[in-house]
């Protein structure tokens, strides 16, 4: 046997290639295409009385303009309403170009086609709109008051409004011993890859092949899904399905924004190359990207919570007033995994949670890592620590009391999921967790610290934060693996990658399976062309689904495989065994036969084309005359496909615990150590896995201490730059310590839970509580810069913000196994 | 509506290039689609964000605030498909960066190792504060950094030849670069 793949740190199979200069992104593609520009909307919300070309038309290189008088049929009504549910009151989408009416900045008004970028610019400055300008709706107080709705035809701007509950939650706080009241507060961020969309496109005449004499649409996309891609470019085109094909390149990070689909650009560039026969070819721009893209996060909550004396949750009634943008594409997935993923790794007595989705004239709200998730991890784990303050106890000791034990795994929340399937979480030991974390952060130590900065002039505060995060969801995921008559395997599967490391891990899963050397296996992602069935890349899925289901078409290859070899070997299938890239004889090893030999007999030839492949010709050696060469109920070829189709997500879990120091007199807050425990279930490749925390986390530190979406009230975003929207750097970015737990997931073959979003969740929470644990006085409102911090401290000494008691020394609090005391870095 | 253009010839990987660009084309734009070296990306095309980094004269430049019309007066330019060595080889801070799972999704890679390359050359023998510190000029939106500032360490560790691995070709020797000097080892 080859050493076991699966849980090793293999290296990853696409870097050579990715360091070498050789990427191919989707802007290093159809170097001979027209390119793409937009006009786009300059005001939050309009009238377009007229679109004047005149002048665009003198610019040399210039191709076409196109407006919305350009489209007609399918193309001329309203972009699909991804995922419908029946919360959604009045389900808003735009259109492919603006028809009359825009609701955003950025909002595409005209599309122009030119020679090159630098031409199509040049005459996208030159179109003219005449706007009558209207008034804007920005942020959830504006959107709620409901003085101005954002779209006509509506009396308010509620999108959706959904109330979930379990059990009696508002008679619960009422009866209970203790109750809180908690408002809190999170900003809009974004996904913000360093490559923005894109999109090219070439229409190719028909021919036999097409099977259609209205030709073909190639299409590639820096996308998180081709299907999706496909299959909406397809109905807005009016074509098969057949008649178009989606390929995903290297995409430069995707974190969510890119599983919206399609845009409005991804519908015009493949409609626009048709109708001029060119390849078309647009790559957003950063500022593109800031104002025509989508964000997330903007949430405001209040939570009323009832407790016991020992810190136990008796009701929790959560409300959350969530801002979607101007538009609601993706429907509602963002407040319901909030809503549902808020609860965490507890079990409060009675739930009761409400939202309503708001449109605003900014620019749409849609997943982005995390999904929701930081804001309820926030609103629960803020909570816990109000909890814990209000009782005089530890802040750890309060999440014992209230965590789900393993024993009562798996444990039915009694809600209904993002993925439309009851909330039971499969498994998971989350006091473990808890000691885990208390041991890594050193918890019970930290009051020593403490006292020694104290003396020392330093302001320091510790935090903890923990989450629960629902990964994998369905409906499916396909894979496809063939073995080559070389040896070589080849694998497929539907959904897209954006740096997440799937060649390798699927490579890992193969390899094992079929026991052959991983450098011996090629997988392809993202290409409808080789497996048409997928649904794509988002909610950490990509190895529960796609890592399960490439790992079942391996076994579904290897039947195939032991029945040609037991022919060949005269063997029975039950004493063979695959070994280094062999079938063999159990116990006889020299008695075997190659796996890219057994691919030669499972197709048999008419022609050779190689000396292997003349085995298969019908020549070459003693035949059953009686049958016929592919047997009844076999097909020619070594491959075999499969699906995953989950019952549920399996849910991942984790607890982070952060040190920060607060300047005194400059406000500044700079984290000492940030600590993750983390399980998502069996470890593929735990060097991918930590890769996959440490961006998340630093996503999660940008979200809580630097990055926000700056709006005016006239819904200019202010910081659509990399100059002034303060992505961090590596001066920012605090290194990350990682202990893992492996509980497996009963859903999958594999036992595994994703793993992609995890770093992220409670970031705000775990920064918030370590800065307010620094600072004596309530943090409920993030992101927070170092002047917001400032003007805490004034307001807090002015006696507008509660202060928190002094903790207790967690040494005695905590019952968890202490360490010998750790400085922090 | 015509736009004047300009015959410019530049030296890029040690291959001489000509092209006709109007003055105003960015040095990537002209990398990228004129000479079709599309290994050096564009992240934001203000300065910010370093993925287009390349080497003009051994020196880190931002290929998005340079025109083409300027670099072409300049020796020489060096893109991440120059790092390698003639025979194939990888530069160290290739194989670093590979080794330590310094990139994820890619795109912002080309412009940190140009920059490392670059740093690793001056500074051959970097503390952990160092390295990082040589790339707080670059966004990387993937990796959090982490497994970034081990590769430069590791690079170092290789160009240093400490573990038995042949000692490969900094990215500015053989007078590639006029003032590379100081600190080399």
């Amino acid at each position: 046997m080859s050493t076991r793949m699966f849980g090793a740190p293999v290296q990853r199979s696409e870097d050579a290639r990715l360091v070498a200069g050789r990427g191919a992104f989707l802007d290093d593609l159809g170097a001979g295409a027209c390119a793409a520009a937009f006009v786009r909307s300059p005001h939050a919300r309009a009238r377009i009385r007229d679109i004047d070309a005149t002048d665009a038309v003198d610019v040399a290189g210039i191709i076409a303009v196109f407006t919305y008088e350009d489209l007609s049929g399918a193309m001329a009504e309203p972009l699909p309403l991804l995922i419908p549910h029946p919360c959604i009151v009045d389900g808003r989408t735009p259109y492919a170009l603006a028809r009359e009416h825009v609701h955003y900045v950025g909002e595409p008004v005209a599309m122009v086609v030119a020679a090159d970028r630098y031409a199509a610019e040049d005459a996208a400055a030159r179109i003219r709109v005449d706007y009558e300008v209207g008034e804007a709706v920005v942020g959830v107080d504006a959107a709620v008051s409901a003085e101005r709705t954002v779209h006509a035809g509506m009396a308010d701007n509620v999108a959706a409004h959904l109330v979930q509950e379990v059990g009696d939650a508002r008679a619960a706080v009422a009866a209970a011993p203790n109750s809180l009241e908690l408002e809190l507060d999170i900003e809009r961020s974004a996904a913000t890859p360093l490559e923005g969309r894109g999109v090219y496109a070439r229409w190719e005449p028909a021919t036999s092949a097409t099977g259609t004499d209205d030709g073909r649409l190639r299409v590639y996309s820096s996308t998180q899904t081709a299907t999706g891609v496909r299959a909406a470019v397809a109905a807005k085109l009016e074509l098969a399905l057949g008649q178009v094909d989606v390929v995903v390149p290297d995409v430069g990070g995707g974190f969510g924004v890119k599983i919206v689909h399609p845009w409005p650009e991804e519908v015009m560039v493949p409609w626009a190359a048709r109708r001029l026969g060119r390849e078309v070819k647009w790559v957003e721009d950063r500022r593109e990207h800031f104002v025509a893209a989508a964000h997330e996060r903007a949430q405001r909550q209040r939570v009323r919570v009832g407790f016991d004396d020992s810190g136990r949750i008796l009701g929790l009634d959560v409300d959350i007033l969530h801002d979607n943008g101007a538009y609601l594409p993706y429907g509602v997935i963002v407040p319901i995994v909030t809503s549902t993923q808020l609860l965490g790794p507890y079990k409060p007595g009675a739930y009761r949670v409400e939202f309503r989705s708001l449109y605003t004239t900014t620019a749409v709200v849609t997943p982005y890592r995390g999904a929701g998730r930081p804001q309820g991890v926030f609103a629960m784990e803020r909570t816990m620590d109000a909890v814990a303050d209000h009782l005089g106890l530890d802040r750890l000791q309060v999440r014992a009391a209230n965590v789900i034990r393993p024993e009562e795994m798996p444990y039915d929340q009694g809600l209904m999921f993002q993925d439309g399937r009851p909330l039971i979480y499969d498994s998971g030991d989350y006091p473990r967790m808890l000691e885990m974390i208390a041991e890594l952060v050193d918890w019970p130590g930290f009051a020593e610290y403490r006292e020694r900065a104290r003396r020392e002039g330093r302001r320091v505060g510790i935090g903890v934060a923990c989450y629960v995060e629902g990964t994998g969801p369905g409906p499916y995921e396909g894979g496809h693996v063939q073995v080559e008559t070389s040896g070589k395997v080849r694998v497929a599967t539907g959904l897209t990658s954006q740096g997440q490391g799937h060649g390798t891990v699927l490579a890992q899963i193969v390899a094992d399976e079929l026991d052959v050397p991983i450098a011996d296996v090629e997988v392809t992602t993202g290409d409808t062309r080789r497996m048409a069935y997928s649904v794509g890349t988002f909610a950490s899925r990509g190895a529960v689904t796609s890592g399960s289901a490439v790992a079942l078409a391996a076994r579904r290859l290897k039947e195939k495989a032991l029945r040609i070899a037991a022919e060949a070997l005269e063997a029975d299938a039950g004493d063979l065994e695959f070994a280094d890239g062999r079938i063999q004889v159990k116990g006889s090893p020299a008695h075997g036969i190659e796996l890219g030999t057994v691919a030669v007999l499972s197709n048999p030839l008419r022609y050779a084309f190689d000396a292997a492949s003349a085995a298969a010709t019908q020549f070459s050696g003693a035949a059953d005359h009686e049958s016929p060469p592919v047997a009844e109920g076999e097909a020619p070829g070594l491959e075999g496909t499969d699906y995953h189709s989950p019952l549920r997500c399996t849910f991942a879990n984790g607890a982070h615990a952060a040190v920060v120091e607060t300047d005194p007199d400059t406000a500044e807050i700079r984290i000492l150590r940030y600590c993750v425990v983390h399980d998502c279930g069996n470890l593929i490749n735990p060097r991918i896995v930590e890769g996959q925390v440490h961006g998340g986390v630093a996503q999660g530190v940008a979200g809580a201490l630097y990055e926000r979406m700056a709006y005016d009230s006239d819904g200019q975003l202010l910081n659509a730059s990399l100059m002034d929207f303060l992505m961090p750097y590596a001066s920012e970015v605090p290194t990350v310590e990682i202990a893992h737990m492996q509980t497996p997931s009963p859903l999958n073959p594999l036992g595994v839970k994703g793993a992609g979003e995890a770093g992220v969740i409670p970031g705000s929470a775990v920064l918030a509580a370590a800065v307010e644990d620094a600072e004596g006085f309530r943090v409920d409102r993030m992101p927070i810069s170092p002047s917001e911090l400032f003007e805490l401290r004034n307001r807090h000494a002015a006696g507008e913000v509660a202060s928190v008691p002094p903790r207790p020394s967690p040494a005695t609090a905590s019952d968890t196994s202490v360490p010998s005391a750790r400085e922090p870095r | 509506m015509t736009e004047d253009v300009h015959d410019i010839r530049l030296r890029v990987n040690g291959i001489q290039h000509t092209a006709r660009v109007p003055a105003r084309r960015l040095l990537s734009d002209c990398l990228r689609h004129d000479l079709g070296l599309t290994g050096t990306h564009v992240g934001c095309e203000h300065g910010v964000c370093g993925a287009c980094t390349v080497l003009v004269d051994g020196r880190p430049v931002r290929s998005c605030l340079m025109l083409a019309v300027s670099a072409a007066q300049h020796a020489d330019i060096t893109t991440v498909e120059g790092l390698a060595a003639a025979d194939g080889t990888p530069h160290p801070v290739q194989q670093a960066f590979a080794e330590c799972h310094a990139l994820q999704c890619g795109f912002c890679t080309p412009g940190f190792l140009t920059l490392v390359a670059a740093y690793l050359r001056d500074n051959p023998d970097p503390g952990e504060d160092d390295a990082r510190e040589a790339v707080t000029g670059n966004l990387c939106r993937c990796t959090g950094y982490q497994n970034i500032v081990a590769a430069v360490l590791r690079a170092a560790e290789i160009t240093r030849g400490q573990d038995g691995v042949p000692r490969a070709r900094p990215p500015a020797e053989e007078g590639r670069v006029p003032e590379a000097g100081g600190g080399r080892p």
